[in-house]
Order: C-alpha cells, then structure tokens, then sequence
C-alpha cells in the first residue's frame, strides 16, 4: 500500500499527486466558485483544486473558463472541475442551476462568490448611475442571488463554508468611487448578516477583504495601487483562513491596520481628502 | 412545481461516517412516491428510497438528489393470526412486526440485529439474520409484494407471477422499484424463551469447526469474534448457537410471549438510564481500550453454559445499548462483511486480521455466522461464513482505513468471496463486477433499463458500484 496524503491534508505545491481514488470513505469535498474566469477565482480553483476539491466553475466567458477546466483536471489526473457558463445578473435562473450543480456535484461543501466589477466614474467630480447600477447589480444583487438559496440549503443542511469576496472599498464611503464603495459596503454587511443568522446552525460564513490585486480590474483603479499582491497570494490567504474557520480577513493583511486608521480618521479630516 | 430548499437534509448512513445532503420527503401514499419520481424527472435529480437509515455504508444516500423517507408509510394493513401471514407497508419496522405477532405465538422468520430496521430495507438488502443457514434470507419468507416502479406503473410479484422481479427487487438495493406492501409469512414459536448454549472457542480454526458442525443441530448460531488477539489465539471467541423451543418444553409460554416479558430494560442495574452508556464507553474506544474490553470479555465467556432468554434479548443485540454507535466517537464508524466459503475462510481472515493489526487500524468488534446460498439476483450469500467486523474511523484514519478496506476486498476476491451491499463502503465497481459476474451485471442492467429508463432511481451506492 503506497503512502499518499489525506485529501484534506498538506499536498506539495504544484506536485502532480496521483490522488487515492474517491470512496465513501475517501471523500473529495465539493465546491462552487462563482466568478472564476480568471484573476482570484482562477487563482482559488487552482488551489483548492489542489486541495482535493471537486469544483463548479461559474463565469461568463466559455472559452477562458473551459481553458481553466482542462488544466485543472490534467494536473490533477481526474475529473475535478466542472464549468458552467452564467451571468449573475440572471437572477431568476440561479435556484435551477444550483440545483443541477449540488446534484452534478453529489453535494455541496463550500461556496465562492468571486465575482465583481469596477467601474470608476472616472473622476471625483464625474457622475455616472449606469456604471454605480452595474457595480450594485453584479457586486451586491448579484451575491444575493447566488448566497440566499444556499444560505436557505447550508441553513437547513446545518452545514457549509460560504465565502464572499467583498473588499477594502466597502469599509468607508470615499469621493472616488460611491458605486463600488456602496456596492461593496452592502456587500459586507450582507455576509456579516449571513454569518449571523448561520453560524448557529454550523455554517461559517467568510468575509474577504482584498486591497489590491494584480488582475484585470487593477487597470481600472485610479492613481497609485500600494500593497497590490498577486491573486495566487490572496488564494493562499483564503484557504488559510477557510481551514481555520475565520469570520473576517483582509488581504494582503497590512489593510487590516490601514483600515483600521481610515475607518477612524474623523469626517471633518475625511471630507476634505482625495482619496 | 419547484423542490422547496428548505428540506434540504445532511443524511448520515448509521455509523454516522458517511454523510451526503438530500432532498427530504416523506411520502405518506403511493401517489407521492409517483409525484416524486415525476417532479425528479423533470428538474433531472435522482431518487433514492430511505428506510430507517440503518446501512453501514451509502445504500440509503443520494447526494444532491431526493431522498424519500418512507417513515410515514408504516401501518400493519393486514394480520392473520390463524396462518401467520401478515401484509405491511414497507416503513414498518422489525419492532412493529414482532410486536404484533409475538404475542399470538409468532415471530418474524428473518430478523437483523436491530429491530429498527424497515421491512423494505430489510428487503432490498435482503438481510440476513443468525438463521440463515437453515432460513436463507428475508426474500425467501416474502409471499406476495407490491411496487411502484419510476414509470409509475404498480406492479404485484411473487415467486411464480413476475418472478425475474421478485428475485431482483428483492436484492435489488431500491434500484428497480419502490415497495409498497409486502406480505410476509410469520414462523411459529411455542414460547417467548430461546434456549442459547454458549461456549469459548480458543482460535480461529476451532471457531469455524464449531460452526460449522453445531449448526445442523441448532435453529440460530452466531459467533463473537475477539479482533484484536493476534498470534496462537487469533480468531478466539464465543460460540452462541440457539434453538426455538418446542412445545412443552415452556411451562407458561403465554407469560414469556408476552410484549412486557420482551422488553429489553431500558436502565442499568434499575438506575443508570442505558441511553446515557455510550458516553461512559467512548473513552474505551481506542486500541488499547478496546484490547482490555475483548480480552476481559474473552476471560468471562470462558465457562461453557446454558441459558434462556426472550426472543428480544436474544435477536437485538443492537438494541441492548440505545446508540451504541454513538460511543466511536465523531468520526463514527463503519462495517466491513465480507462472506467466504468454507475452504477459504480460515486461510483468508487470518491474513485480513493480521493485516489489520499491522496496519494498526485493528477492528473493535467482529462477529461470524453460518451461510448457505440462495437465489436472489444479488445475492450476498453462499455456502460458507461472514465476518463483519467494526472499525472506528477518525478523521486522520479515513484514507489509511479506505486503502485497508481495499485491500480486503482484493483478499476476499481472492478466495472467491462476496460482500454484502448494506455493509462494505470501499467496494468498488470492478470488485462489484468480479464477484457478481458479468452475466448477473448484465441482467440486473437489463432489468434496470425495463423498470427504470430514465434511470430515476439511484443512490450513492448504486452510482459507485454499478456505473
């Protein structure tokens, strides 16, 4: 009998494990990640992929997500992923997919809403409601959409991790982006009222926190981007704090701190910033 | 119609090691049963019948898919005390029946260690119980029954009209049909007392011998197996072998057949409530506990005896201590069954045994019985015997016990054994095949594809072993 690792246990990095095949015994945990074309969600489908997740994979773009499938389940030497192509703003076809997923998945143990979208007004003294309605209709509407029904499944399972992928920009309202402040505020608030209606039926609900990261959406943000990190690091960070049942991370972790200080700069300091 | 989430359910099989969500309901007529299938066959979900959830391993999950929960579906309909026929709805429980014909002077000709189990669980397993050398299995005390199968059609067989289905469904784990009444014949018994020999055996050659030879003269036989003794006394035990009495040999068979004669008491020494045992057994239930637990028992059953005692006592064993299973702690447990002939049976278990304790994943509790063959289509059965042995699982054990219980399946295969599908959650599909046979595969997929085209039936057993 050869030695291979537990699925939940450590697994070299990037290694090509021939996994142990899956047994009643020898379960492999199932996943969603909604938002996972590339950037963080690719990121996170690589690594929890590695982790002996199976996975649903949701996005938009067919090509890129069906790219992401096949080298996933080459490197893992099985059918791991699955890909799904949606919109979260088709809200009304969410509980019918989500139903074909758990029984394509046999199951559901943990939840990723990654998606979001940015769109800047393009100054701190532009307008524009069809870009703020876009970001609450994706970032906001959208999370609910996905997380109410599972909220309602996990709830009544009394089980399951839910993750949701909000952001620093949620913690304070700032004159660049009210849209995105407001969308991702909303969003904060939502998964911490999520947390706590579930947590007593055993279900952890994580809020995710990114500053910066090197995706696509970086080329949107305004002005100078400290602290940006690449989304493999923030994936890390993810799984880290998913294994530990935390409630609330920022990464990298220093916006912890540098939210902490925004968050408590008085308004009469705020109001006169430009940031 | 849309499937309301909210029944949304985490199932656990009864060692409470395996879990899979599913779709609750609970069907009270065969409508429901046919709206079930319906409404699965439009949303594209898989159904899967659930008796009481007493498998050890996934007969009764279905992840992701619906889950019918036939507790609902449980009344007597029909008992006939003068010919002991009696006809049920498959969610009536070994411990209805019994108590329903005990106190005329019968009782059920089949029985599992539990009385918690369904009649239509009982028969899509098609257990077995400590008679099934002179008894055969549940499916052949079975006259007449009724099932809806997924294209709604309600079908009636018995062993001369639709017999290919009565010997499939009955075996068939759920996967051809749901029953939805079965007519069982009653076997006669002159007294609510079984009269139990009881000796040590000191290894396991002198344990197959004795039981082999003592069957014939007994009604039922069963044996103790002590796991964890390895070298000269590997496969030492205890020997219960019993026999109904006859006529007259009770002098107040109206007492002891009695329901309250039966009852199995429910505390320890009249104080100690028996549900809060499996807290004080917990801290035992590791290797070395378990070692002293089985070699103290050894040492006590080392005195050769007879004794009554009720039917109850004697068959729910299980029962004895309210959620034993609890007492393995949170990763629960699991039961590996694997049945050898006669020829092979030593030879293999001594290995598997050994193996075990190498590893150091040794079994807690192993428990033997006397076989013979019977014809069913999936039958677990020949002439031989079975070793069912427990096993804890703990989080950081699972994959080391999956691979163990793997390599067991090959020993078995090897010397020509089958496994049993309420038990064994290893087994795979090429295992599967290898001791049904092709021919066996081919026709049950056959009968499969003639009740269940749309392959609406299935559950997390049937996808691993038949897909």
């Amino acid at each position: 009998m050869t030695d291979s690792p537990h699925p939940q246990g450590k697994r070299r990095r990037g290694a090509l494990a021939t996994p142990a095949p899956a047994t009643p015994l020898n379960p492999r945990r199932r996943g969603i990640i909604v938002g996972a074309s590339d950037g963080l969600g690719a990121a996170l489908a690589r690594r929890l992929a590695r982790e002996g997740y199976t996975l649903a994979l949701l996005a938009r773009r067919k090509e890129k997500l069906e790219a992401l499938r096949d080298e996933i389940n080459r490197h893992s030497g099985e059918p791991r992923v699955r890909v799904y192509v949606h919109d979260v703003t088709e809200y009304k076809k969410v509980p019918e997919l989500l139903r074909k997923i758990v029984a394509d998945l046999g199951g559901l143990d943990l939840v990723v809403f990654v998606t979001g979208v940015n769109y800047p007004p393009g100054g701190i003294d532009k307008y524009n409601f069809e870009n703020d309605r876009k970001m609450v209709e994706v970032n906001l509407i959208g999370a609910m959409a996905w997380l109410t029904p599972i909220a309602e499944m996990f709830h009544s399972a009394k089980a399951g991790q839910i993750v949701g992928i909000s952001s620093v920009a949620g913690d304070r309202g700032r004159v660049g982006n009210p849209g995105n402040n407001t969308s991702k505020a909303g969003l904060t608030t939502y998964l911490e009222a999520l947390r706590n209606r579930l947590t007593r039926h055993g279900v952890n609900v994580l809020t995710v926190k990114p500053g910066f990261m090197k995706t696509e959406m970086l080329k949107a943000a305004l002005g100078s981007t400290p602290f940006a990190i690449e989304p493999e690091k923030a994936a890390d960070d993810i799984i880290k704090a998913l294994k530990k049942r935390k409630q609330v991370i920022y990464t990298a972790p220093i916006w912890r701190w540098i939210m902490l200080a925004i968050q408590h700069t008085p308004s009469f300091i705020f109001r006169k910033l430009s940031f | 119609m849309s499937l309301p989430l909210n029944n949304f359910t985490q199932l656990e099989n009864f060692g409470h090691s395996l879990r899979a969500p599913s779709y609750c309901f609970r069907p009270a007529r065969n409508e429901d049963i046919h709206e079930a299938f319906q409404l699965a066959k439009k949303l594209g979900l898989t159904v899967t019948a659930r008796g009481a959830g007493r498998s050890y391993n996934d007969a009764s999950l279905n992840g992701g898919g619906i889950a019918l929960d036939m507790s609902c579906m449980n009344r007597i309909l029909e008992w006939d005390p003068a010919s002991g026929l009696v006809r049920c709805e498959p969610g009536v429980t070994l411990e209805q029946l019994w108590q329903c014909v005990e106190p005329a002077g019968w009782w059920p000709p089949v029985v599992s260690g539990t009385m918690k189990t369904t009649l239509g669980g009982c028969l899509a397993a098609n257990i077995h119980g400590k008679n099934n050398f002179q008894k055969g299995p549940i499916g052949e005390h079975v006259s007449e029954f009724t099932a809806i199968l997924p294209t709604g059609a309600l079908i009636t067989c018995t062993p001369q009209q639709n017999a290919d289905l009565f010997y499939a469904l009955i075996s068939g784990l759920g996967m051809l049909g749901i029953f939805t009444s079965i007519t069982l014949q009653m076997k006669r018994i002159y007294s609510g007392l079984i009269a139990v020999d009881a000796r040590p055996v000191s290894n396991l050659h002198s344990h197959l011998r004795n039981l082999l030879e003592d069957a014939p003269h007994y009604d039922y036989i069963v044996g103790w197996l002590d796991t964890t003794a390895g070298g000269q006394s590997l496969g030492r035990g205890q020997i219960h072998a019993a026999r109904n009495l006859k006529e007259g040999e009770d002098p107040e068979p109206q007492k002891t057949m009695q329901l309250a004669y039966q009852h199995l008491p429910d505390r320890l020494f009249g104080v100690m409530p028996k549900s809060l045992l499996h807290y004080f057994m917990n801290p035992f239930m590791n290797n070395v506990g378990v070692w002293c637990i089985n070699t103290a028992k050894y040492v006590t059953s080392l005195r050769k005896h007879t004794f009554r005692q009720s039917h109850a006592e004697f068959h729910f064993l299980l029962d004895y201590v309210p959620d034993w299973e609890r007492s393995f702690g949170r990763g629960g447990l699991i039961q590996y069954q694997s049945f050898l002939p006669k020829e092979t049976a030593e030879d293999t278990w001594r290995e598997m045994i050994r193996l075990s304790h190498r590893t150091g994943l040794p079994s807690y509790l192993g428990v033997t019985k006397r076989h013979r063959p019977d014809k069913f289509l999936l039958t677990h059965a020949l002439d031989g015997f079975s070793l069912a042995m427990d096993f804890k699982v703990t989080s950081h054990t699972r994959a080391q016990l999956s691979r163990l219980l793997q390599e067991f399946d090959r020993m078995v295969l090897n010397g020509g054994g089958r496994f049993y599908f309420a038990k064994n959650s290893e087994t795979s599909a090429g295992s599967a095949r290898a001791f049904l046979g092709e021919e066996t595969i081919v026709k049950f997929k056959k009968l499969k594809k003639r009740c269940d085209p749309d392959n609406l039936l299935e559950s997390d057993l049937y996808k691993r072993v038949f897909e």
